[in-house]
């Protein structure tokens, strides 16, 4: 269901103030409307659901087969859920409708007619049936929507990639058997289209947790028990996630990218990542390197090719070549850029990044450097 | 028995041999109570007080106070959010209020309140005249209140907790939490539950030893039920969360430095989970099933008929506190667990449904067949239908390993637990407010401000909280300070803000119209709703020792059972604060039994164990010096003990009761007896 083409999120703001307002209303009138005109309200309702949860970062719009399963299973949970609440709601209003009026002095009834009691308890008794049916009913699916996800899990050719968390970034880790084919990176993970995807998953500090709304669900990086994760994308695209486990301060600016291209495309990615970091070009780029080099920029990020080897901050060696900085969380650009370098403790408090005190020359000498890391 | 006891029994006894049975002895006898049950007035004696009905108020009026701090918490966390990279409150502010909004909602607000209404109400449903043990009973108030002060003034020392209120290592341990944070929020978890234990012993103790005779166990109001259930869970859940956060609080502790669950040293984070688990999901069950006591009473009441179900819906309860207990992991199912034993939580997940579907079609069942006296009371259950359920069905959702994938730690879960726990919980409550207020005041609570009060949370409540299930679908992790506008999550969470904002205008109502019925309600007479239970069969608000004479009960309903001839018992003596002992089955009369009476002790207690656990936070000093200051309190709590039980010999019911203190036969009727 619903499994169209990506759209970007920028096409879908306009028609999401439309859906918004399409949904207050809906609601508003769901919860005056009788029982019969609510069933019909709730089919449109629905819809207005799928059609709110679309996106980059959506857990119905299933980019690979991990997430069609897991997309599948919610439409059926959904739609006997839905169908449960709204009889009992049925049955609560009708109840409201029919029953006789009463107040404080009315005699209780203590002693009821047996036989109605018989009738209404025969309900129940049948009510109850329904419920466990449904809930078995559930049950297995659930099992069975388990059981396939995980046989991802047997295929031998996946593509393994190690993430570590870190508060309040990832870093991704590309190994190859050769060792100067490792590629390093950070918040951004290439993957080719269609093949299945090997995540192994550790965490540096505390506890994070992996989530890839529109590939796959989430799995936690917990300190001292390495684990892996399977998914595979089946449309390219660009897919957004982010850390689902409260780690701190930060938590919430902890994203990444997932960029599914392609096989040809990835090869071309991963061989241009292989490459040391470009070589200065200009004198501008050339005074940058110097003022990168020189101050304690060294002492947390990595470049190769050059003496600046720190692993605390993610490796910066193609730095140009990504979409976002600050973990997923702010846009590569020029300008992005030269506040992040000045003051990040502006943009994502709390971050082990100090302010840098760069004169306009320097700084502008600087961002020129990174931005030729393509 | 001292000497002092001996000489009082033995006036009363003659004194009682001298008598004849008038309206005037009746009333004598009902001043001579009066004087007894007198509790002591001044600051001292505010501090002395052990009656049950009064300590119950203060817990509920404290819990209630909490709960409107933790719901200012809740909107200014809203406000930070209406807008991508907003600036209101800035990720240290909001870290700290989501983790004290969800602290003192779950340990300062839902369990405590609970645990007072059931306080106040169960020793009048169940027809005697204190809690079993008052003194204790007062001591777990004061402490209480003291976890919660002690989080709130660290809350605006800046110290408030930072971890989340379920506070997961390592995060919250010593590496990655330094400062007195965490140390602050874990004493104040231990001395909370040392008050939830407090009064789960008292309400165990007071339904299964005091109940009037007979009321036997097949007797009992649901509501006394429901609290029994939720008692036994206290005291097997939060060991549990002390065990833990005492165990942290040790490993946090630079001078003891244990490393239960530091991974570097042979710890583990997972045994956290599970400990704290073990007890949040019980929790749940824990707000919830008292919750399901006021539902049953209120339909009982207002839909004008006996309960539908009695049997099912008692054993429905006792089997959600078992099945209860076997659901922790779907906490989890996103750790490194293996995937078999996830499975099996998701068939007890899904199996603890079935014993809430029962209780709910038996509550349709007793609407259904019921005339209804539509009033506040029944449409906040009537609320509590509309959203429960949703939020029981989400958790169906939860339940599933590969949906959970998906769903666990997101506005999705956020959505879900708001349906359950306020849907659950919040809007029974509210309902037994507006139910027991007459009881508790004298006074009735405006109809009228009631239905504003009901629309505008129940509208509130959905726009706040139905957009987070889309939230959740859509991306959005719990607890994040902020997102990206990219994320295009904006707009719904303007409709959630707009909704918190209906949400706290529902609850000014409700304080108005409090504080507005307590100057100008209308009178609320004995038994306004016309309902079942014993506690309206006294006055409004009831006098202090509850019952002149303890009833004997005829049936479920008490009050709409009872014949014209009904039975009392008599021969307590209104010299001593004395009550009747049953036994557990049947509430066949035992022995009288001598409650304690007004003392400051417990208040002197509670100082010296909120002090020892303040202190552990900075030295562990604290512990000897402490328990040398407690073994010095509790030694003169134990002298001045003036309890005592005497035998009731030939003990059935009221003519026995003559026989054993030479009173008159006493065939009282009820109306007599308040003359």
């Amino acid at each position: 269901m619903n499994t169209g083409k990506l759209k970007r999120n920028e096409q879908e703001k306009p028609d999401k103030r439309k859906i918004l307002s399409a949904l207050i209303c809906a609601r508003l009138l769901f919860q005056k409307a009788s029982s019969k005109s609510r069933l019909f309200l709730f089919s449109i309702f629905a819809g207005l659901i799928c059609a709110g949860c679309r996106g980059s970062q959506s857990a119905l719009d299933a980019g690979g087969i991990q997430s069609e399963r897991l997309e599948n299973l919610w439409w059926i949970f959904f739609y006997i859920c839905a169908t449960v609440y709204l009889i009992v709601m049925a049955i609560l209003l009708t109840a409201l409708f029919r029953t006789k009026k009463a107040d404080a002095q009315t005699a209780a009834e203590i002693a009821p007619n047996p036989e109605r009691e018989k009738r209404i308890s025969n309900s129940v008794k049948v009510a109850v049936a329904v419920s466990l049916i449904a809930l078995f009913a559930l049950m297995i699916t659930s099992f069975r929507t388990g059981r396939a996800i995980n046989t991802l899990a047997q295929s031998p050719d996946a593509l393994s990639i190690k993430i570590k968390g870190h508060q309040w970034w990832w870093e991704v880790e590309y190994e190859d058997p050769t060792p100067s084919n490792n590629v390093t990176t950070a918040n951004e993970i290439h993957i080719p289209v269609g093949r299945p995807i090997k995540l192994e998953l550790e965490s540096n500090d505390v506890i994070h947790s992996f989530w890839l709304p529109n590939l796959h669900g989430k799995k936690d990086l917990v300190p001292n028990y390495p684990t892996t994760f399977y998914f595979q994308a089946d449309k390219a695209g660009t897919y957004s996630g982010q850390c689902a486990e409260y780690c701190g301060y930060q938590h919430a600016k902890m994203r990444f990218i997932v960029v599914a291209e392609a096989p040809e495309d990835f090869d071309k990615w991963i061989n241009a990542q292989r490459q040391s970091s470009a070589v200065p070009a200009t004198d501008l780029q050339k005074r940058g390197q110097e003022i990168f080099l020189t101050s304690v920029c060294t002492q947390c990020h990595t470049i190769q090719g050059t003496i600046a080897g720190g692993k605390v901050g993610p490796n910066l060696t193609h730095i140009a070549s990504q979409q976002y900085i600050a973990a997923g969380s702010l846009q590569n650009t020029r300008e992005h850029l030269e506040n992040w370098v000045t003051d990040p403790q502006k943009i994502k408090p709390g971050i082990r990044m100090p302010m840098n005190n760069y004169s306009k020359e320097d700084l502008e000498a600087l961002i020129e450097y990174l931005e030729n890391l393509k | 028995m001292n000497k002092d006891n001996e000489e009082k029994i033995k006036e009363e006894k003659d004194r009682k041999q001298s008598r004849l049975i008038t309206p005037e002895t009746i009333e004598a006898e009902r001043r001579e109570l009066e004087k007894t049950w007198f509790e002591p007035r001044g600051i001292i004696g505010w501090f002395s007080n052990t009656n049950h009905k009064t300590i119950g108020l203060r817990i509920i009026c404290t819990a209630f106070v909490f709960f409107l701090l933790g719901g200012i918490l809740a909107l200014l966390m809203r406000l930070q959010l209406t807008r991508p990279e907003n600036n209101v409150l800035g990720p240290d502010l909001y870290n700290q209020f989501f983790t004290t909004h969800g602290t003192t909602m779950m340990f300062l607000f839902a369990v405590p309140v609970m645990e007072g209404m059931g306080i106040y109400l169960v020793p009048l449903m169940v027809g005697t005249r204190n809690v079993a043990f008052p003194r204790m009973n007062a001591l777990g108030y004061y402490v209480y209140l003291i976890g919660g002060i002690l989080l709130y003034v660290g809350l605006i020392l800046n110290v408030g907790p930072d971890a989340g209120w379920f506070a997961y290592v390592p995060l919250s341990g010593p590496e990655f939490s330094p400062g007195k944070r965490i140390d602050l929020w874990s004493q104040m978890v231990s001395l909370t539950e040392i008050a939830a234990l407090i009064g789960a012993v008292e309400i165990i103790t007071t339904v299964f030893k005091q109940r009037a005779p007979g009321m036997s166990l097949n007797r009992i109001p649901l509501f006394v039920w429901a609290q029994v259930v939720t008692a036994f869970m206290i005291i097997f859940a939060m060991p549990a969360v002390m065990l833990a956060s005492s165990l942290l609080s040790m490993d946090r502790m630079m001078n003891i430095s244990t490393h239960f669950f530091n991974q570097a040293e042979g710890g583990d984070p997972i045994l956290w989970q599970h400990l704290f688990w073990f007890f949040g999901h019980p929790e749940v069950y824990i707000i919830f099933i008292p919750a399901t006591g006021f539902v049953s009473m209120i339909i009982t009441t207002f839909a004008r008929r006996k309960t539908f179900g009695y049997t099912a819906l008692v054993l429905t309860m006792i089997a959600t506190g078992f099945i209860g207990f076997g659901v922790w992991v779907h906490h989890m199912f996103a750790t490194p667990l293996p995937q078999l034993g996830q499975s099996i939580f998701t068939a007890s997940s899904m199996l603890i449904v079935i014993p809430n579907a029962v209780q709910l079609f038996c509550w349709l069942a007793t609407l259904w067949a019921g005339r209804w006296n539509l009033k506040t009371p029944l449409i906040f259950v009537l609320g509590f239908f509309a959203i429960f359920v949703m939020g029981g069905l989400t958790g169906v959702m939860l339940a599933s390993v590969p949906l959970n994938l998906q769903l666990h730690d997101t506005f999705f879960v956020v959505a879900h637990f708001h349906y359950v726990l306020i849907g659950g919980a919040v809007f029974p409550l509210f309902g037994a407010i507006y139910f027991w207020f007459p009881k508790f005041t004298g006074k009735l609570l405006s109809e009228k401000a009631g239905i504003v009060n009901f629309i505008l949370l129940f509208v509130g409540f959905n726009l706040v909280f139905f957009p987070m299930h889309i939230l959740g679908l859509n991306g959005m992790p719990r607890r994040v300070y902020t997102y990206i506008p990219e994320t295009g999550w904006a707009n719904l969470n303007v409709l959630a803000t707009i909704g918190a904002g209906v949400m706290g205008l529902g609850a000014l109502v409700f304080i108005g119209n409090v504080l507005y019925s307590l100057k100008r309600g209308a009178i609320a007479g004995e038994n306004p709703w016309g309902a079942d239970t014993l506690e309206w069969s006294v006055s409004s608000p009831p006098p202090e020792y509850n019952f002149q004479y303890i009833p004997v009960v005829q049936g479920r309903h008490a009050i709409w059972e009872k014949t014209e001839d009904a039975a009392v018992v008599t021969g307590l003596s209104v010299k001593l604060r004395e009550t009747l002992s049953t036994t557990i089955q049947d509430a066949v009369p035992e022995h009288k039994n001598q409650l304690a009476g007004p003392t400051i002790i417990p208040f002197l207690m509670s100082l010296v164990i909120g002090g020892v656990f303040i202190g552990f936070i900075f030295t562990p000093w604290a512990m000897p010096v402490g328990l040398t200051a407690s073994f010095i309190v509790l030694f003169i709590w134990f002298w001045s003990n003036s309890t005592s039980h005497r035998p009731f010999t030939h003990g059935k019911i009221q003519e026995d009761a003559k026989k054993e203190d030479g009173a008159p036969p006493a065939q009282l009727k009820p109306t007599e007896a308040n003359v």
